[in-house]
């Protein structure tokens, strides 16, 4: 009767270890890592994160009956407990339960990705539009409209301190690896379309806090489009390998409250005329401006 | 040798078959006999386990800690691709063909492979293709750095060593159609009469469906790095934009190729779980036509589904939308396999020897991985979960505790019949728990990684994901030393073991490889086997 106790002893162990591990991560006062999703400040981030929610639970609670059963099993169909064995070999009532039911959740759970995915690819009429081109290794933004366009590359300090034996601690580095020198600037509460495309290898242009990714493609030009509901300051990075340095090609996003967007947009426009700006109401605010 | 010769030269009647084995080399170089070479496969692929897993160890080193300690990025990546490379086309898949030679005459009664040259030339491709793939690290222009799946124009952007790399991966398709036209035509003319198609064991069948796929995607991955070739060296536009081609059109072939490939590494892994599961249960596996019929469909889907790889490139809604479903469709046939384990188990007589333990951990772990495929399978969601962590935590899920798990519990379920010895249970048992948890800590919290936004194919990533990457690292050491237990185990088992096996080795074990002495005799089934029906595993699977 030893070896039995033993398996049970060590299973149960391993199980208690893993089941506080998630709970400890899960809980509310844990303040390491995050290890979720984010919400996101788009209605199409919202919507992904409700659906991952979703489908996560669905899926945690088919794996919870599924490894019963199978716990059960382990427990009390064991030779060591004199358990003589059936000999069933099938049943096609259960066969038939347990290929339904899996097509009725499937159906349950296609409805809202059916809904998503529409919402997600299907733009409505945008207010404006950036055109993003990837390059080994920075990203080039272009304001269609109004005529702006610069390149975005890793911050100088990152950039220092990521080199092999560089002597920086990357906790010393602010935002290590997701800060840019010049960051795209976007109005909240406004749609906007984004072209996307790459000019020498396949990129992927990718800030969580939207809620999507999309890969920039020589040759092709794909859409995509976001409306931010809150200003503030997202990061992303390059999400397909595209090379030495796909690691260290950051997206940093400043989304303004319109007006100060606007001005932001003259101020660009304009660039003698910045003085004049800087007595104006419409300054942005040094809040979303920590890196000028 | 034209292929009539080869058949007829090798036929069960004709009398030159009983030549002793050579010796030394020249038996392994020439060898035509199943079990040598099945051996030849596995000793290969636990050589090439160690090279890709020693480059994942040098991955995970690097991860440890945020900024860069150890390599240079461009090295970096020609890791993550070699690895990716050598543990598929060197590790897994050679195992299967290892573990299809050495079982599959033996559980059809067949005395050899149909095709016993081929077999051997089969084999003997692969360390030429190796050698040439792994040469490329040291030369001047590096090994392949645009990752296992070599999408264009980055591979292109690839020195000279790329032809090398193309040329292997032409040998290694080569290999493999060998293999696989040597595993259907064993499997469809070799079976001893009275093993119908629907009582032969479920290894046999997904290997059966297994080669099927090879021979129908190998052609299409060589295909598409043929064209990679001449785009590079030729001056072709095949997925140059710039020359009129299309870089897309590459991902739509490769993953042609990729998808069926996924579940060429998986099915006979679901073969020998249910092999393993009934013999430990003491009870006839549950649902036997179910597992046949559900291994075909995911065979079947596996072709329809390609593009769920692709849904960040930009398809039309209602592409996107098919391929979803298609996905999501995946989901009942694997169901289906994974309630029928759980019942073979239900109100068996289960004992929990180590290939036991394997097998239930393949069942569990597999299922995580499958559950988290579902999650993928969202397209929506998945512009989120692409390219990130979570991915990488997905698929490794499917592989290491899956696959892996399930040649490590075939090792061990039928290493006594190949060696005649028993192998040392408690080593096992330390082996399996060491393994079982490790790969969890390396992997699990992967999954935290990709959802909180670190991209895959990185080598250096910023603070916040800092945590889980030291905990994945310092899982992925302990699970990478605890290997070799298992290369400990199978040398005592081989050379010290003293312990013989019995011809039956597992109480609960049927099928006809079990009628055979242990070790199994160098020729077997000379003259095909009367089946008795108690003996089989599958005699009245259906009435
Ligand atoms: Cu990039």
């Amino acid at each position: 009767m030893k070896k039995p106790n033993t398996f049970i002893v060590v299973a149960a162990v391993a199980a208690a270890v893993i089941a506080a591990t998630w709970l400890l991560l899960a809980a509310p006062g844990y303040t390491g890592n995050e290890i979720n999703m984010t919400r996101g400040v788009t209605s199409q981030s919202t919507i992904n994160y409700s659906l991952h929610m979703t489908v996560l639970w669905i899926c945690i609670v088919i794996g919870i009956i599924v490894f019963s059963a199978m716990f059960v099993s382990i427990v009390l169909h064991r030779k060591s407990r004199g358990y003589n064995p059936a000999q069933f070999t099938h049943s096609t009532k259960a066969e038939i339960i347990w290929t339904v039911i899996p097509v009725l959740i499937l159906v349950v759970m296609a409805v809202p990705a059916t809904r998503a995915l529409v919402n997600m690819e299907v733009a409505p009429e945008t207010e404006m539009t950036v055109k993003i081109t990837g390059f080994q290794w920075r990203w080039k933004y272009e304001y269609v409209e109004d005529g702006i366009s610069f390149i975005s590359s890793l911050d100088p300090e990152s950039n220092a301190a990521r080199r092999l034996a560089s002597g920086t601690p990357p906790e010393e580095v602010d935002n290590y690896l997701l800060e840019v020198d010049k960051p795209l600037v976007l109005p909240a509460n406004t749609k906007i379309k984004f072209l996307i495309t790459a000019d020498d290898v396949i990129h992927s242009w990718w800030v969580p806090a939207l809620g999507w990714k999309r890969d920039a493609v020589p040759g092709y030009i794909n859409e995509a489009w976001t409306e931010i509901m809150e200003p503030g300051i997202y990061r992303g990075q390059c999400a397909e390998l595209c090379g030495r340095d796909h690691g260290f090609m950051p997206i940093v996003l400043h989304v303004l409250p319109r007006a100060e967007y606007d001005a932001w947009v003259l101020e660009q426009q304009n660039p003698e005329s910045v003085s004049r700006l800087a007595a104006s109401p419409a300054r942005p605010s040094a809040t979303a401006y920590e890196n000028e | 040798m034209s292929m009539e010769t080869t058949l007829s030269h090798d036929t069960p009647a004709h009398d030159d078959h009983h030549h002793d084995k050579p010796r030394g080399l020249a038996r392994w170089l020439y060898t035509t006999n199943h079990k040598d070479i099945g051996t030849l496969y596995l000793v290969f692929s636990l050589l090439m386990f160690f090279i890709g897993g020693s480059m994942a160890m040098i991955i995970r080193a690097e991860l440890f800690m945020p900024g860069l300690q150890l390599v240079e990025p461009e090295f970096f990546n020609q890791m993550t691709t070699m690895h990716a490379l050598i543990m598929v086309f060197g590790a897994v898949m050679p195992a299967w063909v290892g573990f299809a030679n050495w079982m599959l005459p033996m559980m059809i009664g067949a005395p050899d492979m149909a095709l016993p040259r081929m077999n051997n030339w089969s084999f003997w491709i692969l360390p030429f293709a190796f050698t040439m793939l792994l040469s490329t690290l040291f030369m001047d222009s590096g090994g392949p750095a645009a990752g296992w799946t070599l999408y264009p124009p980055l591979s292109l952007q690839g020195g000279q060593s790329f032809a090398f790399v193309v040329f292997a991966v032409h040998m290694m398709g080569i290999s493999s159609i060998m293999g696989s036209i040597n595993v259907i035509a064993t499997i469809l003319n070799l079976r001893a009469p009275g093993m119908t198609l629907l009582r032969m064991p479920l290894f046999v069948w997904t290997w059966l469906i297994t080669a099927f796929l090879l021979i129908m995607v190998m052609p299409v991955l060589a295909g598409a790095v043929t064209m990679l070739l001449t785009d590079h060296f030729f001056g072709t536009s095949f997925f140059n934009a710039a020359g009129g081609g299309d870089p897309v059109m590459f991902q739509h072939i490769f993953w042609f190729f990729g998808h069926p490939e996924v579940y060429i590494m998986i099915l006979p892994a679901f073969g020998v779980v249910s092999e393993i599961i009934p013999t430990f249960a003491r009870k006839p596996l549950f649902g036997y036509s179910a597992m046949v019929y559900a291994t075909a469909s995911i065979a079947f889907l596996s072709f329809i589904v390609w593009a769920h790889h692709m849904f960040t490139v930009g398809m039309p809604l209602t592409g996107a939308l098919f391929f979803m479903y298609a996905t999501m469709l995946i989901a009942v046939p694997t169901g289906v396999k994974v309630f029928n384990w759980v019942s073979t188990m239900w109100k068996g007589s289960m004992t929990f020897e180590t290939p036991m333990l394997f097998a239930i951990a393949f069942v569990v772990l597999f299922t995580i991985g499958g559950l988290s495929g579902l999650m993928l399978a969202i397209a929506s969601v998945d512009l989120q979960y692409h390219d990130t962590y979570f991915v990488v935590a997905h698929f490794h899920y499917v592989l290491v505790p899956g696959s892996v798990f399930a040649l490590m519990a075939g090792a061990y379920y039928w290493l006594p019949k190949w060696t005649g010895h028993m192998y040392s249970e408690t080593w096992g048992k330390i082996h399996f728990w060491v393994s079982a948890i490790s790969v969890n800590i390396l992997f699990f919290p992967q999954h935290y990684l990709g959802l909180a936004g670190m991209p895959r194919r990185i080598p250096d990533y910023s603070t916040q994901f800092a945590d889980f990457n030291m905990i994945s690292s310092i899982g992925g050491f302990i699970f990478g030393a605890s290997q070799l237990i298992f290369v400990g185990v199978i040398v005592h088992c081989v050379y010290k073991s003293r312990q013989k096996a019995t011809a039956q080795v597992w109480e609960g074990a049927k099928g006809l490889e079990w009628t055979l002495p242990s070790p199994a005799p160098y020729h077997t089934f000379d003259t095909p086997p009367v089946i008795d029906e108690t003996t089989i595993a599958h005699a009245h699977s259906r009435h």
